[in-house]
């Protein structure tokens, strides 16, 4: 095989280096499900403290730590890497590319991901996590002692500029590297809905880090913008935040929508539904995200106007989520159904998704969310779109997808077993939420009085937890008892784009030549209309790639060097990381680099021994 | 050199730095990084406009700001985009030399301007504005010192690739770099034009 080459070096710094996107996917997924169960830990530990009232598992300021961490962990370290991880994997396959469009700033992108998550965890050993919640409001952040708030702005600040660097990368590769005949109209949803996203990646991300750079001043630099004797304003702080945050919230269930509406073609045996209907509605839900920011400030005195525009244009996402729903169902009409683990996970997801959608719109209702602000009410939405949107769609594409990304199938047995403990975990935790809510139990509290009618659906929700928790290590059981396997991982579910006319494991050079596309869905196109194999649109000869590089990572490692001298106030520490960083970036633009060609012998040598993997 | 300097004239297509795939790529991201930083400055701006009125008991635009010495820093950075886009003029024309002369007269202009950056902002903090002194002393030197340190990022990064392919010609590898950087000298000046309306003369006159 073509990694004959790699195998023969050191195997940690062939992984250390690589600007392969396929590779940098393994890698955003290994880091993701990192992250991803660190802050499931943090929410088992939250939900044994709320098991009974007055309960003294943890204390109060352990309690609010563990709920920071818990939302920050899992929106920027987990679910915004693990799809990070499907993107990379995938979207160059599905466009008939060799690579991202810039796959040294992919590989940067990634290792500032990990460097900002792994520092903000620090944090949990140094001086104790920061405690003033995800969305870390101002006075109570600029104000909060200790470091934990240091290591929140700095960490985010360092993974952020990844989140931007891939953002701008994915948005370069779906406009200038379709292959030949792959239109806009032509490119898979997934590969859709990765593009809007991006979109939003571009213009919300700036908003934080603007955010972040303002907190950070006012905590370490003794800027005023918040401090109100000095003339600050502290909801400066919340438009900044949200104009970020809420379109941070469609960041993550694009991708998602995107990975179900693969999932529910493919194991329909039917074209998409409403395909064009669906790229619309998907830039519409894009656009509209960022015209609904001030919907989290309802209570926060925006005046009537200002809170009945906001409400209406947040209600108004409504109706292409609707045009959404609705094209999914009928894709499932009159198709052949098969109900895979994948498919489970994505037909969970209407009926659970569609219950957030509804609260949603009960938020959105300004005067009514007098009534619900702040309450388990809240609590219960956001995860019911998160976990029932994201997550599900998290785990639907991983079973879809996994056949071509690792070499072998998850067991399916497990699968399901692992689908409805899940399932049914995430209803009985977060259904009864909704209820605490409306009879008045606060979000963020650490504990609650007994005799007030909360100790029961506290206890369940708890239980709930359990459920998932155990679902959970199901999964990683069936990840690791799987290996074996390996037949039939090529195309194992009879797939519709251009991911499954790859071989597995998938070469260097993703395709030998360069696919011709005739159709949407090009693969079954060709399977059923034509003679079952892709046409090629150039042809076979060496192929150019890009060399692995060691500099991303020193990159990376210069800025949490430097974030560490910002965080503890040693100018030496902050200013030797800066240089490590800026003497990378100087190296980088310096010494030329002008990639490698693989010989057209040894991709003929692939093609005739691994046919089909 | 110069027998090369002329074979490569004659094979450099028209537009040199979208040829191929790679500058494309560059030339497109670029335009998307652009977007994002303009979300940046107008998050900037957002903080400067609800916070200039803070200013308590420091001093305000009014007593600070002095028209003569902004006029003449806004002169020096738009002349600096006026000699950045005669750069890329004699790129298109194949023009090595005379690219490489108008972009250090842009480095040197930066320069000056940045200069008169650092003196404006000496003399604010002699007349007692410092960085902590009010929520408008806070965001104002935040919004123009943020501008600032992109003038001095750019003057670095020209110089580099200046220092770099003193001696190269223009290839296709490098018209991209030289592209992209005077699309982010443009923007920084066009960030300037904003920040000379919204700062200085609403700040004198509004």
């Amino acid at each position: 095989m073509s990694y004959a080459n790699a195998q023969s070096k050191n195997v940690i710094w062939d992984w250390l280096t690589t600007v392969d996107h396929k590779k940098i996917g393994i890698l955003y997924l290994a880091g993701g499900a990192f992250f991803f169960a660190l802050g499931g830990l943090e929410a088992i530990l939250m939900r044994i403290q709320l098991m009974f009232p007055e309960f003294t598992f943890v204390q109060a300021q352990t309690f609010n730590e563990l709920l920071t961490m818990h939302g920050t962990t899992m929106i920027f370290l987990a679910a915004m890497p693990l799809l990070f991880g499907f993107m990379n994997f995938v979207i160059p396959l599905q466009i008939g590319a060799r690579d991202v469009a810039f796959p040294f700033l992919n590989a940067l992108g990634f290792w500032l991901f990990l460097f900002g998550g792994l520092l903000l965890n620090v944090s949990w050993f140094a001086t104790g996590a920061p405690d003033a919640g995800w969305t870390a409001y101002v006075p109570l952040s600029s104000m909060s002692p200790g470091q934990g708030l240091d290591y929140y702005v700095l960490g985010l600040q360092v993974s952020g500029l990844g989140t931007l660097i891939a953002g701008i990368n994915f948005l370069v590769t779906i406009i200038n590297m379709r292959a030949p005949g792959m239109s806009m109209m032509r490119m898979p949803l997934f590969t859709w809905s990765s593009f809007v996203a991006s979109m939003l990646i571009l213009f919300a991300f700036p908003a934080l880090t603007i955010g972040l750079l303002l907190l950070m001043l006012e905590r370490l630099f003794g800027a005023t913008y918040f401090a109100v004797d000095f003339g600050g304003n502290v909801i400066i702080w919340q438009h900044l935040f949200w104009i970020f945050g809420h379109p941070e919230v469609y960041i993550l269930i694009l991708p998602a929508f995107g990975i179900f509406s693969e999932v529910l073609a493919t194991f329909s045996k039917k074209r998409l539904f409403g395909y064009s209907a669906m790229v619309f509605a998907t830039l519409i839900i894009g656009f509209l995200g960022f015209m609904v920011w001030a919907h989290h400030m309802f209570t926060v005195g925006m005046g009537p106007v200002a809170n009945a525009i906001f409400a209406v244009a947040t209600m108004a996402i409504a109706v292409p989520t609707g045009i959404k729903i609705f094209n999914w169902l009928l894709t499932l009409w009159g198709g052949r159904i098969q109900f895979t683990t994948a498919n489970l996970f994505a037909l969970g997801f209407i009926p659970s998704f569609v219950m957030g959608g509804v609260t949603g719109v009960m938020l959105a209702t300004s005067a009514a969310n007098y009534q619900f602000h702040d309450t388990y009410f809240v609590v219960a939405h956001f995860h019911y779109v998160i976990i029932g949107g994201v997550v599900f769609g998290l785990f639907s594409g991983a079973f879809y997808w996994w056949p071509k990304m690792f070499g072998y199938r998850l067991n399916e047995m497990l699968g399901k077993w692992f689908f409805w403990l899940f399932l049914i975990g995430f209803h009985l935790t977060f259904f009864v939420q909704h209820f605490l809510g409306l009879i008045g139990m606060p979000r963020r509290v650490a504990s609650y009085l007994g005799g007030q009618g909360l100790d029961e659906m506290n206890f369940i929700s708890t239980i709930g937890a359990f459920l998932m928790t155990i679902a959970f290590i199901l999964l990683l059981v069936n990840i690791f008892t799987s290996t074996k396997n390996r037949e039939n991982v090529a195309d194992p579910w009879d797939g519709r784009t251009l991911e499954w006319t790859t071989p597995t494991p998938v070469p260097e050079y993703n395709f030998a030549q360069t696919p011709l596309v005739r159709e949407l869905d090009p693969f079954w196109h060709e399977k059923y209309e034509g003679d079952g194999k892709m046409k090629a649109a150039e042809p076979l000869g060496d192929i150019h790639m890009p060399n692995g590089t060691i500099l991303p990572i020193i990159m990376a490692a210069g800025l949490t060097v430097a974030s560490f001298g910002f965080i503890y106030h040693i100018h030496p520490l902050t200013i030797s990381g800066l240089a490590i960083t800026f003497g990378a970036m100087f190296v980088r633009s310096v010494k030329e680099d002008h990639g490698h060609h693989i010989p057209v012998e040894e991709i003929k040598r692939d093609l005739g021994g691994g046919k089909n993997g | 050199m110069a027998e090369q300097h002329t074979i490569q004239n004659q094979t450099l297509p028209p537009n040199p730095e979208k040829a191929t795939l790679e500058g494309r790529n560059k030339y497109l991201g670029f335009w998307f990084f652009l977007g994002g930083e303009t979300v940046l400055f107008a998050s900037l701006f957002g903080t400067y406009l609800g916070l200039r009125g803070g200013t308590l008991d420091g001093p305000g635009p009014a007593e600070l700001f002095h028209l003569n010495l902004v006029f003449i820093m806004t002169m020096i950075l738009l002349t600096s985009s006026l000699t950045s886009v005669f750069a890329i003029i004699n790129m298109k024309r194949g023009n090595y030399k005379k690219l490489l002369m108008w972009m250090w007269l842009t480095v040197l202009l930066g320069l000056g301007f940045l200069g008169f950056e650092i003196y404006e902002f000496y003399e604010y903090y002699h007349q007692g504005l410092g960085f902590s002194t009010s929520a408008f002393a806070s965001s104002f030197y935040t919004l123009v010192g943020t501008h600032g340190a992109h003038v001095a990022f750019g003057i670095c990064w020209i110089s580099t690739l200046l220092i770099r392919y003193r001696k190269t010609g223009l290839t296709l590898t490098n018209a991209p770099k030289f592209y992209t950087a005077v699309l982010y000298w443009h923007f920084i000046d066009v960030v300037w034009v904003f920040i000379f309306t919204v700062v200085y003369l609403l700040g004198i006159g509004g």
